[in-house]
């Protein structure tokens, strides 16, 4: 069944002297539990379709419907991870991760313990009553993923979420991130820059052309890839042989652009 | 260990370098004040300038201690401080709220914003004599006086603050269905709480003002006043009298509201 539906998606930013297109006609269904990647190049209104996915920008254009639902009813379903942290800095971290709760008036001892127990899951429970200017930009990325998932949303969008951080702690916390998809049956969108890393996430990968930004090909991550945690998938065959495809893919649509 | 101490040892010249200097400054300052005071007394009695209107430091000194003892001080300087305050503050919240009605419309900001930008250009203190009349001569209309000439400025520069806010922050609370009541509260009033505190300062100057000009105008007490009166029957010890206690009461506001700035600032 699909969890999630855009149809026909367009969307303009107007301004007093211009307008861009972003967006023109997408349409997609996500499964529950899947994992979707969108892969595209910078600009190409990855952040954009997010938001409309997510209710918080009205598309010009299309309707998107969580559970048959109008989206914006039914945002307590929803966590969406923004491409910066955007922490607040006049909160410690703990209360940073709390914010969702507080605004949704569910903010007990329980889930201050949860809290407290997924910031020691990401390792950062040394920093619970810091302040987010005295961390690196690889804490807070993690501070701001650990917002997003305290509220246990059924569905989530994360825009480059592993942006920020080195590729060790990358590769870490792909892993973690995946395996607690899996194990609580979360269905997610990804945007990345990163082809390995949307091959070794998802179960579908959608690559976007930019101008205005459309779905140009949909790419399926083979099922033994699917199986694998991100780390071992990253080292089975099959992963180079898409990685290789996916390339030539967004070779072809860079050339055509710059053409 | 030995670099250790010689970097412990060059820290402790620079902090003793530091007070010297600060030592020598204050001195400067004392310096220029009792340089002031004692050429303004000899100006005074040697006739350079004219001690009918000039006065002197030591009939001022005289007039201040009369003043003092006998209460009047008190009293004048009781009426213009309450009605400063309270100019202040409700020039500064109403400045304040009206800011929010206009962050929580968009709508009404634009519908009023030529108005704004004229009230703002106004000479506030022109108002004056519309606002005695409306109010009558008293209280109401000299701590309106107080308030009028702060709270459009605030209102616009609070307002702007509130409209600077990255509207990611609102997208961060949006995404967990936060109400415009809660985005205000968690997002928008703590990131504007810098500017807002800075009108602080500028306000209880222009407070001062806007007071003053109001008693000249109608009051029977007061500081300005004072002023007046001793403009009137030419009594110019009265004026320069006054005008130092003023200088003296304003810069302490000034200050008080400067540590309560510092002390607010490093709250958030
Ligand atoms: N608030 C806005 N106002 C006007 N134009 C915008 C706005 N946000 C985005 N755009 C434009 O819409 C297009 C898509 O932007 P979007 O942020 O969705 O791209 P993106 O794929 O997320 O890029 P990146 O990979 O760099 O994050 C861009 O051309 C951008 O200039
Ligand atoms: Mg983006």
């Amino acid at each position: 069944m699909s969890l999630l539906k855009g149809k026909q998606l367009t969307h303009y930013y107007f301004n007093t002297s211009n307008y861009t297109k972003a967006l023109e006609n997408i349409s997609l269904s996500v499964e529950e539990g899947a994992f979707i990647s969108l892969l595209g190049p910078s600009g190409c209104g990855k952040t954009t379709l997010l938001s409309i996915l997510a209710g918080i920008i009205e598309p010009t254009f299309g309707k998107v419907t969580l559970n048959e639902k109008n989206v914006t009813e039914t945002q307590s379903e929803m966590g969406y991870m923004l491409q910066q942290d955007y922490l607040f800095p006049w909160k410690k971290i703990i209360d940073n991760v709390l914010i969702g709760p507080k605004i949704r008036k569910t903010l007990d001892n329980q889930t201050i313990e949860k809290a407290k127990q997924l910031l020691k899951d990401i390792g950062l429970s040394s920093v619970i009553d810091a302040y987010p200017s005295s961390l690196s930009g690889g804490m807070r990325q993690r501070v701001a993923l650990a917002r997003t998932l305290i509220t246990d949303p059924s569905l989530l969008l994360l825009d480059e979420p592993f942006s920020a951080l080195d590729f060790q702690t990358k590769l870490k916390l792909e892993d973690l991130v995946s395996a607690l998809l899996k194990q609580y049956h979360k269905t997610s969108i990804l945007v990345t820059h990163d082809i390995g890393e949307a091959i070794a996430m998802s179960d579908q990968i959608y690559v976007m052309n930019a101008n205005p930004g459309r779905i140009h090909q949909q790419f399926e991550v083979p099922i033994e890839l699917r199986q694998l945690s991100p780390f071992d998938a990253r080292k089975h065959a099959k992963y180079q042989h898409l990685f290789d495809r996916i390339w030539e893919e967004l070779n072809q649509l860079e050339s055509t652009s710059i053409g | 260990m030995n670099q250790h101490l010689s970097d412990k040892a060059l820290f402790d010249q620079h902090k003793k370098r530091l007070k010297a200097e600060h030592r020598s400054t204050r001195y400067w300052q004392l310096l220029i004040f009792i340089l002031f005071f004692t050429l303004w007394e000899i100006a005074s009695r040697l006739h350079w300038i004219d001690p009918l209107i000039f006065s002197s430091p030591t009939k001022v000194g005289q007039s201040l201690i009369k003043n003092i003892s006998s209460g009047d001080l008190w009293f004048h300087l009781r009426v213009t401080v309450l009605e400063t305050f309270a100019g202040f503050l409700l020039g500064t919240f109403g400045g304040i709220l009206i800011a929010f009605m206009l962050w929580n419309s968009r709508k009404l900001y634009h519908v009023l914003d030529p108005y704004l930008v004229v009230l703002n250009a106004l000479p506030k203190v022109a108002l004056g004599p519309i606002i005695i009349v409306a109010l009558g001569p008293g209280y109401g209309s000299i701590i309106t006086m107080g308030a009028i000439i702060s709270i459009i400025v605030t209102c616009l520069v609070v307002y702007s603050a509130f409209r600077e806010v990255d509207a990611n922050y609102l997208k961060v609370l949006q995404s967990f269905g936060a109400t415009k009541w809660q985005l205000f509260k968690e997002a928008v009033f703590p990131a504007s709480l810098p500017a807002i505190i800075s009108t602080f300062k500028v306000n209880v100057g222009l407070s001062w003002v806007g007071v003053i000009v109001g008693e000249f105008l109608v009051a029977s007490k007061g500081l300005g006043y004072l002023i007046v009166y001793g403009f009137q029957v030419f009594n110019f010890t009265l004026v320069l009298y006054s005008l130092i206690v003023i200088a003296f009461i304003a810069a302490l506001m000034y200050q008080a509201v400067d540590k309560l700035e510092k002390w607010l600032l490093k709250k958030i």
